[in-house]
This record gives C-alpha cells, sequence and structure tokens, in this order.
C-alpha cells in the first residue's frame, strides 16, 4: 500500500508521546492479519495494512480509555470512533487517530467459499484489482470484486471521517444509502414466514459465544450483559433457538442509530452466521425515521439518545 | 487383534443408515459457510473433506444440557407449602460421530481424566460417553493451524476413537480401536481390509510428513507458572483479545460448565450449559467480587490450564489436542501457540545500567 510509508513515519513521530499505538500486522498465514500492538520503534516495522486488514480496531479503545492511545482507522472504523465519541465513551484528546483512505477489505468468508480449503495457504498477493492466493499448491486469482466484503462494494465513507494524521491520498465514492440497502429491501419482500424460518435455520447453529458481541465497537456492557446476567437471570441459557434470536434482536435494538454497519459482529461469528442483516434493517428505519446516520458528526447526537416531546416524523398525536 | 475392514466410498451413505437404525448417526455437513455436526439425513449428506469448523461436542457435552425437571406442587390445605417433584433425567441416546478427526476424539481423553477418573464420577457425562462411538477419520495433511504433532498426537492417532477410516483407493481402511468399535462392523457393506493395510500405513506416513514442524512445548507447567504473577506479560499476550469465547467453545477440549435452573411457572429445568473462563461471570463471585477482571487474568488461566495446571494434575498431559479451531476461529487471530512459546522463551528483564 502506497501511504504505508507516509503512516509508519507519522507513528513513529507520535509513539514517544503515547502509550501504545494500535495497527495491524502479519497473521497465522499469509492470508491473514491480525491487530498489532505498537509499543516500541521495532514493533512499527511490523505494521501491515492492507486488504486483509479487515478488523475495526475501535473496538479496544473503551477499555484503554485514561491511556494514550493511537488507532489506525479505515473510513467505516474511524466511524466507530466518531460514534463512541459522540457517546462519551472514549476521550477525544486519549486518541491520536491515524486515518487513511480505503479501498476495500477482503470477506474471509467469500475467499473460503471460492478456494475451498484454506488450510494451507502459501502465499497472497494483493495488487490493484486482484488478490491471488495460493493454497495447497494451486493458484487461484480472484477478481477483488468478488471477494470484498459486501460494505465495501457499497461503501460511502472510504476516508477516515475524523482523523489527526491522513496518510496517502483520498479514495473516491459514489455510492449512495439506497445502494447498501438493497440487501434488506429484498429481505423485507419476502413472506414473514420464510423471514422467520431463514432465521430459525440460521440462528440454530449459534454457539452463544458472543463473539458478536465482544467484536463489536458499540457493544460496550460486554461483562454486563443480558444474554449472560446472573441475577436478575434475564435470558435462558439454553440451546435454544428462541434464546440465541432473542439475544441478536436485542443486540440490534441496543445499536439502532448507532451501528456504524462496520460488520465485525458478522467477521467474529465463528459459524458465519449473517446478523449484520438486522443491525442494516434497524439502521434504515433509523434513517427513515430521524433522518440518521450514525458516526458521522462528532458533534451530533444519536436519536435513542435524545428527547423531543414531538418527533419531527413521528405522529405521535394526531392518529 | 484389531478387526481392519474396507468399505467402498459410495457405501457409507449406506452404512449410516444402517447405523442410524440404532443410534443416532452425527456427521459433520455444511451449514451456511460453516461445517456442523448435525444428526445424518440422508438427502443432504456429509462432508469430510476438512475438518469441521466445530467439533462434535454435542454427542458427550451438549452446549446445554438438562440434569433434572422439577415441579413445584402447592398444599392446597396450606398454601405457605410447597412439594417438590424432582426427576433426574439421566441421558440414554446411544450416539455414533462418524467423520470427526482423531483430534475431535482425542480431545474427549481430556475430558474423561477430569468426569471419569477422578474422585467423582459424573454420571451425565458417563452415561453419554459410554454411549457415543467415534468413526474417526484419518487426515490427509496438516493445516496451518495443525499442531496436535506437538502434543503427542498425529493426524492419524486413534486415541479415542473406537474406528478409524483411512482413504484407499475407491474407499476407506478401516480399524478397530476399541472392543466396542467391532460392534459396529457387522454390516454386510464392509469387507476384509486387510489386503488395504500397506496402502493406509503409506497414506499415514504421508500425512505425518506434511505436518508442519511441531512447536517444542517442553516444560510448559513449569515455564507458565515463572510468569504467572507477571502482569505486563499477561497484558502483551492478551493486548488483542476480546475476551469472547469462541475459543473455548469450538475447543474439543474444553470442558466447564454454569448451571442454571430456568423455570417457567411452577415448572422449571435445571440445565448445565458451556461456560468459560474468558467471560466476567465465570469467576464472578457472590459478593461482587472478581478475581479475574480483566481479559488478561482470564487468558492466562485458558493457557495455564491447557499447558500447566492439567498437565501437573494428569502425569504431563497437555489439554490440547493441537486441532487449531481456536487460532482459526478466533476473530482477532491469537495463536496459544505463541503465547505458550513466549511463555516458554520468556527471560526477565536485566536491569540495565544507568
Ligand atoms: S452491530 Fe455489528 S456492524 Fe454494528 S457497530 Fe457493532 S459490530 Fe459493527
Ligand atoms: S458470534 Fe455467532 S455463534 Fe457466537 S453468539 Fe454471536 S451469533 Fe452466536
Ligand atoms: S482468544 Fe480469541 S476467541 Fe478466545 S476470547 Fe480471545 S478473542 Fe475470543
Ligand atoms: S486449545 Fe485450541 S488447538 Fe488446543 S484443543 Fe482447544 S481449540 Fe484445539
Amino acid at each position: 500500500m502506497q501511504n504505508l510509508k507516509d503512516l509508519k513515519e507519522q507513528i513513529r513521530k507520535a509513539l514517544p508521546e503515547l502509550d501504545v499505538v494500535i495497527g495491524w500486522t502479519g497473521g497465522y498465514d499469509p492470508l491473514h492479519a491480525t491487530p498489532h500492538f505498537i509499543r516500541r520503534d521495532e514493533d512499527i516495522d511490523k505494521l501491515q495494512v492492507n486488504a486483509l486488514c479487515v478488523h475495526n480496531l475501535a473496538t479496544y479503545l473503551p477499555a484503554l480509555r485514561g491511556k494514550k492511545v493511537g488507532i489506525v482507522v479505515k473510513g467505516c472504523d474511524s466511524r466507530s470512533v466518531v460514534e463512541l465519541l459522540q457517546e462519551n465513551l472514549i476521550d477525544r484528546a486519549g486518541v491520536t487517530i491515524f486515518g487513511f483512505g480505503c479501498n476495500g477489505v477482503v470477506d474471509q468468508t467469500k475467499i473460503r467459499r471460492i478456494v475451498g480449503d484454506v488450510g494451507n495457504i502459501d502465499s497472497c498477493e494483493i495488487s490493484g484489482s486482484d488478490v491471488t492466493v495460493s493454497a495447497s499448491g494451486a493458484e487461484h486469482k480472484l477478481p477483488l470484486g468478488d471477494v470484498l466484503a459486501d460494505k465495501c462494494a457499497t461503501c460511502r465513507y472510504p476516508n477516515a471521517v475524523l482523523s489527526d494524521h491522513f496518510a496517502g491520498e483520498e479514495v473516491t465514492t459514489t455510492a449512495t444509502f439506497e445502494d447498501g440497502y438493497k440487501d434488506v429491501v429484498e429481505f423485507e419482500e419476502k413472506p414473514v414466514e420464510e423471514k422467520f424460518g431463514f432465521w430459525l435455520k440460521e440462528m440454530d447453529r449459534c454457539i452463544r459465544c458472543y463473539a458478536c458481541r465482544n467484536a463489536c465497537p458499540l457493544c460496550v456492557c460486554r461483562d454486563h450483559c443480558v444474554a449472560q446476567s446472573r441475577d436478575p437471570h434475564w435470558l435462558s441459557q439454553e440451546a435454544h433457538v428462541r434464546d440465541k434470536w432473542m439475544f441478536q434482536v436485542i443486540h440490534a435494538y441496543h445499536l439502532a442509530g448507532r451501528c456504524t454497519e462496520c460488520g465485525e459482529c458478522q467477521r467474529a461469528c465463528p459459524v458465519d452466521i449473517p446478523i449484520l442483516l438486522f443491525k442494516k434493517k434497524m439502521n434504515k428505519e433509523i434513517k427513515e425515521v430521524f433522518d440518521y446516520e450514525a458516526g458521522i458528526d462528532p458533534e451530533a447526537t444519536p436519536p435513542l439518545m435524545t428527547f423531543k416531546t414531538e418527533e419531527d416524523k413521528i405522529r405521535e398525536r394526531k392518529w | 487383534m484389531a478387526q481392519t475392514k474396507f468399505i467402498k466410498k459410495e457405501s457409507l451413505s449406506a452404512w449410516l443408515e444402517e447405523l442410524g437404525q440404532d443410534h443416532e448417526v452425527l456427521a459433520p455437513r455444511f451449514e451456511g459457510d460453516s461445517i456442523i455436526f448435525r444428526p445424518y439425513d440422508s438427502e443432504k449428506g456429509f462432508f469430510i473433506d476438512r475438518e469441521a469448523t466445530a467439533p462434535p461436542k454435542k454427542a458427550i457435552f451438549p452446549q446445554s444440557e438438562t440434569l433434572l425437571e422439577y415441579s413445584q406442587i402447592k398444599d392446597m390445605e396450606n398454601l405457605s407449602k410447597i412439594a417438590m417433584d424432582v426427576k433426574e433425567t439421566i441421558p440414554t441416546t446411544s450416539y455414533v460421530v462418524f467423520g470427526n478427526r482423531p483430534c475431535d476424539a482425542r480431545g474427549f481423553t481430556m475430558f474423561d481424566r477430569v468426569y471419569l477418573n477422578g474422585e467423582k464420577v459424573d454420571v451425565y457425562y458417563k452415561a453419554r460417553r459410554e454411549n457415543t462411538y467415534f468413526i474417526t477419520l484419518s487426515c490427509e495433511k496438516g493445516e496451518a493451524t495443525c499442531f496436535c504433532n506437538a502434543v503427542g498426537s498425529g493426524p492419524s492417532d486413534p486415541s479415542g476413537s473406537d474406528l478409524l477410516m483411512t482413504p484407499v483407493k475407491d474407499g476407506y481402511y478401516i480399524e478397530s480401536v476399541s472392543k466396542r468399535g467391532e460392534e459396529l462392523l457387522k454390516s454386510s457393506l464392509l469387507t476384509d481390509g486387510s489386503k488395504m493395510k500397506a496402502e493406509a500405513d503409506k497414506y499415514k506416513k504421508a500425512a505425518n510428513a506434511s505436518m508442519n514442524k511441531a512447536p517444542d512445548f517442553t516444560g510448559s507447567p513449569e515455564k507458565l507458572l515463572a510468569v504467572f504473577d507477571n502482569g505486563a506479560f499477561w497484558e502483551e499476550m492478551s493486548d488483542k483479545c476480546i475476551s469472547c469465547g469462541a475459543c473455548t467453545y469450538l475447543c474439543p477440549t474444553c470442558y466447564c460448565f454454569n448451571i442454571t435452573d430456568e423455570a417457567n411457572g411452577l415448572k422449571g429445568t435445571r440445565i448445565r450449559s458451556w461456560d468459560n473462563c474468558m467471560s466476567a461471570q465465570f469467576t464472578s463471585e457472590a459478593s461482587g467480587h472478581n478475581p479475574r477482571p480483566a481479559k488478561a487474568n482470564r487468558l492466562k488461566n485458558r493457557v495455564g490450564h491447557k499447558f500447566s495446571y492439567y498437565p501437573d494434575l494428569h502425569g504431563g498431559v497437555i489439554s490440547c489436542c493441537g486441532c487449531g479451531r481456536c487460532i482459526k476461529s478466533c476473530p482477532v487471530g491469537v495463536d496459544i501457540r505463541q503465547i505458550v512459546l513466549s511463555a516458554i522463551a520468556y527471560k526477565p528483564a536485566t536491569k540495565k545500567e544507568a
């Protein structure tokens, strides 16, 4: 990536004033990156920024409140940082934001679908429009467009919306709000029984690990989550799809108008349950009712954190 | 003497159908984009070309299991008096797990030392264990995340299995591993396999050779204890962990549980369900105190339990089968191998000259 050199320079300059800078580095094989906590100069050399850097590092910020933290963000990640600021879950003075313009990140599930066996990756090269994966001796040339995360194909904020340092060129985009919700509209049009059947089937394999919750930068109750609280005992601990599904509904409601659709919940799910759809549905409604999008303007207040006696678009009295 | 059989590839489904008459057969298949063990369904088939996303824990240690059912009976003469009707629910289903990998079957031998061979016998576990057969498939090659060869195992390790299948031309060579495994070999679909032994041995040898060099965990019990109180070490090791628990729920050797009463009016069930040391509630005490307040304390327990405390109690056996699922499915790529190796390599910083 063109801007990696600039980014490293910016981090090198800022590091002496910071406790840690969070970026990415190579993971357990050439197809995976992993979050990277930079504390020393030599850690900077290991920094990696490319389409494999899927993780939204903003997830780590609330727990690091009180420390001086640097964070490397893509456009979508920067929206989570903005949302955390809006909700006063982190301090502006405590975070140094290293932003860049992102050309999209891969969806590992899509790669797995095409390549099949990804257990033995020999190499992974990402050029402008291709990802070339060599696995178990066989080479697969994948058009980047086929393996990009869905959110990237319709991304309207590829550049960090807020940053202290910006590396490289800005990326342009022409995507519209509607582009991003075609899947939701399509799903809405299905008969109720079909939609219900879909979720019962998908949620049935949930293992209740709550990776979806813990990966979410805005899911901040974590250790005090209703899903596991013992007193009161809100949700049964049974492995019943009813309880699994109930949790996702709660998650989606708690994230309405706060979720920035970073997709981390779905990405983190070890059994590939398409739970982002829940969140997108809520956001589509929020946009319709409140004309609001999360994580764009640090000065704005999320709609569910305000109170107006008469909402502009909700007819409460004159039914 | 172990029995050796052969089955044609195309006869596998018929065999599973036969086994399904006396047992509930669990076989891996695609569900969405994941490979999950499910009751075998001839229409949906099975998929055994890769390690399953989640191990077949369901058969022996379900995500949640009923320990007892209760109902409260009010005394109509004296409403402050309530009688309890309690019914113990010992599981009776007999399972055949088909197409699991050697690591999956061996994983349960870690449970056995705790739930069967310890001071107390867990009756629920015992019932399931005795009623579950494993028909294991030898692995063709190791994956980047596999390290069974570092924990005393390998891609065709038979331990914990009842039968071991190894691919040969047009089918599978099947060896009985346990005496009771032989009960499953009565089918007329199986023919004598003794002639295929050499071919199967060759396959196994190639699989062994395909494994990455095993990380050397020698000394892990002491080395992990040596860094036990080193907060800075554990903080760094757990930097990227998000404390979710996916690693433990996908782990064939994790066996912790929670017990809750799930009431519904006057009736209810007492269930035990998976719990895990990565979650805050795991050690949360009634007083409100939590001895493992941060993710660093929790990850330390997970690694320590597997590579230090368990081996200390059980003759040096590492409580990890090297399946690699915790690495593969960790949302942030925490690698347990690296943590253990870091502890082994850890040297306290020598004081710098002023
Ligand atoms: S709910 Fe999912 S998409 Fe929304 S902010 Fe959380 S992790 Fe991101
Ligand atoms: S990450 Fe997936 S499996 Fe885990 S609780 Fe969430 S939906 Fe269920
Ligand atoms: S190691 Fe990975 S899977 Fe396990 S709790 Fe931490 S983040 Fe979750
Ligand atoms: S600790 Fe990881 S590698 Fe070891 S058995 Fe558990 S999931 Fe598999």
